[in-house]
């Protein structure tokens, strides 16, 4: 297995396409994805056990909105992105890294972000509507590979996938 | 192993190079796609064909490369190809292992189970048929997020079923590669082998799986060798090669199982033994270095299948004691044919000598002047494992692999050295909970990824 920017990926069978996701704290934002065109995610209420906002930032016009899974505009979001963003982008700067979330959002950070307040703030998008209902499903369908039973038999194309430390 | 082991595998086996060439013809062509083959895809794709001139796949396959070039491939050219591709690596595989067990001086009982063909592919494969197809036709640099979210939808339908748990693992894995690489057409370098034999993989198990044999069981003593780990977003793998001395008092042999869980990118590290809590013996067993007694498990050539029941822990057995004493000797089993491929390619070895780092600041181990390199990118954030403490080894048990023309160890466990103090570390040391307190105090920051996923599925699913 080799890293990207050694020698040939073209005749190697094990190369670390995609290198796994770093380890973070999922209690306050458990899902966050670079899909569809978006950063997209879902965030924990502070308040209420039962209740999530779906927060989103489109690549290409870099608008954004955050809303109930229930569609309910969310109260903090105005001219600026709420703290349900913020927790977004932040997360999305731990579980891929700075370069991979800039480069799928279009944004120089020639000199770097520290912080997804340092990210937002680099972004010129507006607030405008967009369905919560998609990104919440893809959470759903994220959530249901833990109900996936375990298998007993072998899967011997996994071979081509090997754990890595890479991303730690 | 000794060095004099070593030294043989240098020579490649007669053909692979002719043999890997034309799979790497091939490999291109499939970036471009099978839909439009230019002059360079054609020329590639007759090299192909020609090279099974006088074989069983001979005709087949010439008739499947006239149909890319004359611009209309049905379902049954691709699953030619893919079958011939697959044939060529498949014999790779046999010569690159012939070689190996020959150095090693490794008995190797061959496959007698006949290959049936699959009676009825089920209706959930039609889906995953018609994504390779049009993947073919667009290649890989055709592929956008629309031909993405087509495999979102088959691996959905098909992780469901049990059957179909491969192509769905499979599809899955190759599908977030494509997502974060599109547009491939921008890509410095295209990982052609790989994909291409992702891809082969995908069609020949689209085919269908073939009604199960009549396995046979076995029982005896199970004494672990070490512990490999694989895993990308939505899967991991945890496959323990192992000796098992039958209970008849048979010769021992060399078996591996594993157990698969599916998981999401964000467990990651050693939260993936949380999600195997269901199998208790074989974490203790991985944790705690002990044998394990076995009653009637199924094994077919190599492959034992995990039953819980079934099992039960035994004595303390030390996987180094085990390699020494018991390796050497053991026999092993042939690969299913449609399984065979270099990269599936995982023979156990304990190497006792130094790591040292060659001129390239590359990690090898070395005995008796020879090296062999290390495959310290295959070391899993699971375990305790890292690349220096890889650097202080004095002895290393893993796995030989063969890789782009070169043979590499991916150590399983090593006997390192930590503050002048020899240590034995083990990828499933943590199986039972991570047992470095730096490392822990990291987890317990970071907190139980399975549980708050669990607690939100279980607030949120079924609403």
């Amino acid at each position: 297995m080799t890293n990207a920017d050694e020698a040939d990926w073209r005749r190697r069978s094990v190369v670390a396409v995609l290198p796994p996701a770093r380890p973070r704290k999922l209690a306050k934002v458990p899902f966050v994805e670079l899909a569809d065109g978006r950063l997209q995610g879902v965030v924990s209420s502070g308040s209420d056990v039962e209740r999530v906002y779906v927060s989103s930032i489109a690549a290409d016009t870099h608008a954004y909105q955050c809303s109930t899974n229930n569609n309910r505009p969310c109260g903090g979001l105005r001219a600026t992105p709420c703290k349900h963003l913020h927790a977004l982008a932040d997360e999305a700067l731990l579980q891929y890294g700075v370069d991979r979330v800039a480069r799928y959002l279009r944004v120089d950070v020639g000199d770097g972000v520290a912080s997804g307040a340092e990210l937002l703030a680099r972004l010129d998008g507006q607030p405008e509507p967009a369905s919560a209902a998609v990104v919440f499903s893809r959470f759903l369908r994220h959530l249901a590979y833990l109900e996936v039973p375990v298998s007993t038999a072998p899967q011997p194309e996994l071979h081509w996938f090997p754990a890595t430390r890479a991303g730690r | 192993m000794r060095g004099a082991q070593v030294a043989p595998l240098r020579a490649a086996p007669a053909g692979l190079t002719d043999a890997l060439d034309v799979v790497a013809g091939f490999d291109d062509a499939l970036v471009d796609g099978f839909g439009r083959v230019g002059e360079r895809g054609a020329s590639a794709l007759t090299a192909f064909a020609d090279a099974f001139t006088g074989t069983p796949l001979g005709a087949p396959v010439a008739v499947a490369v006239d149909a890319v070039i004359a611009g209309s491939v049905a379902p049954q050219h691709l699953a030619a190809l893919a079958g011939a591709r697959s044939a060529l690596l498949g014999a790779a595989h046999d010569a690159l292992l012939a070689q190996l067990d020959e150095t090693l001086g490794r008995t190797r009982s061959p496959w007698t189970t006949p290959t049936s063909v699959p009676s009825e592919a089920p209706a959930a494969l039609a889906g995953a048929r018609a994504w390779w197809h049009e993947v073919a036709l667009t290649g890989w640099r055709g592929v956008d997020h629309e031909l993405l979210s087509v495999a979102a939808g088959v691996v959905e339908t098909s992780l469901l079923v049990p059957e179909l748990r491969r192509i769905a693992v499979l599809l899955d894995g190759l599908a977030a590669e494509l997502r974060a690489c599109v547009p491939v057409a921008t890509m410095a370098q295209v990982p052609a082998r790989r994909w291409a034999d992702l891809w082969a993989r995908g069609v020949l198990l689209a085919e269908g799986t073939p009604p199960p044999d009549a396995t046979p069981s076995v029982s005896g003593r199970l004494l672990p060798l070490g512990v490999d780990v694989h895993s990308h977003d939505t899967a991991v793998q945890v496959q323990l090669h192992a000796i098992l001395e039958p209970a008849d008092g048979g010769p021992a042999r060399l078996v591996r199982t594993a157990v698969t869980a599916a998981k999401v990118d964000t467990i990651v590290g050693p939260a993936i033994w949380r999600l195997l809590s269901h199998h208790p013996a074989l974490l203790t067993a991985l944790a705690d270095k002990r044998a394990l007694t076995v009653t009637d498990l199924p094994l077919r050539g190599g492959d034992l299948s995990w039953v819980d029941d079934r099992v039960r822990l035994d004595e303390p057995a030390d996987p180094f004691a085990t390699a020494r004493v018991l390796l050497p000797a053991a026999t092993t089993a042939a690969t299913d044919p449609l399984d065979r491929h270099p990269a599936g390619i995982a023979e156990p070895v304990l190497v006792e000598g130094p790591v040292i780092r060659d001129e390239a600041d590359a990690l090898a181990v070395e005995v008796d002047g020879e090296r062999i390199p290390l495959a310290v990118d295959r070391l899993p954030a699971a375990g305790p494992l890292t690349v220096d403490l890889v650097a202080t080894a004095s002895a290393c048990l893993g796995l030989l692999r063969w890789d782009d023309g070169r043979w590499q160890l991916q150590p399983l466990a090593v006997l390192g050295t930590v503050k002048r103090r020899t240590v034995q570390a083990h990828n499933g040391d943590w199986a039972c909970g991570v047992t470095d307190p730096k490392i822990a105090k990291e987890e317990a920051r970071a907190g139980d990824a399975v549980a708050v996923l669990r607690e939100r599925a279980g607030r949120l699913l079924r609403r």
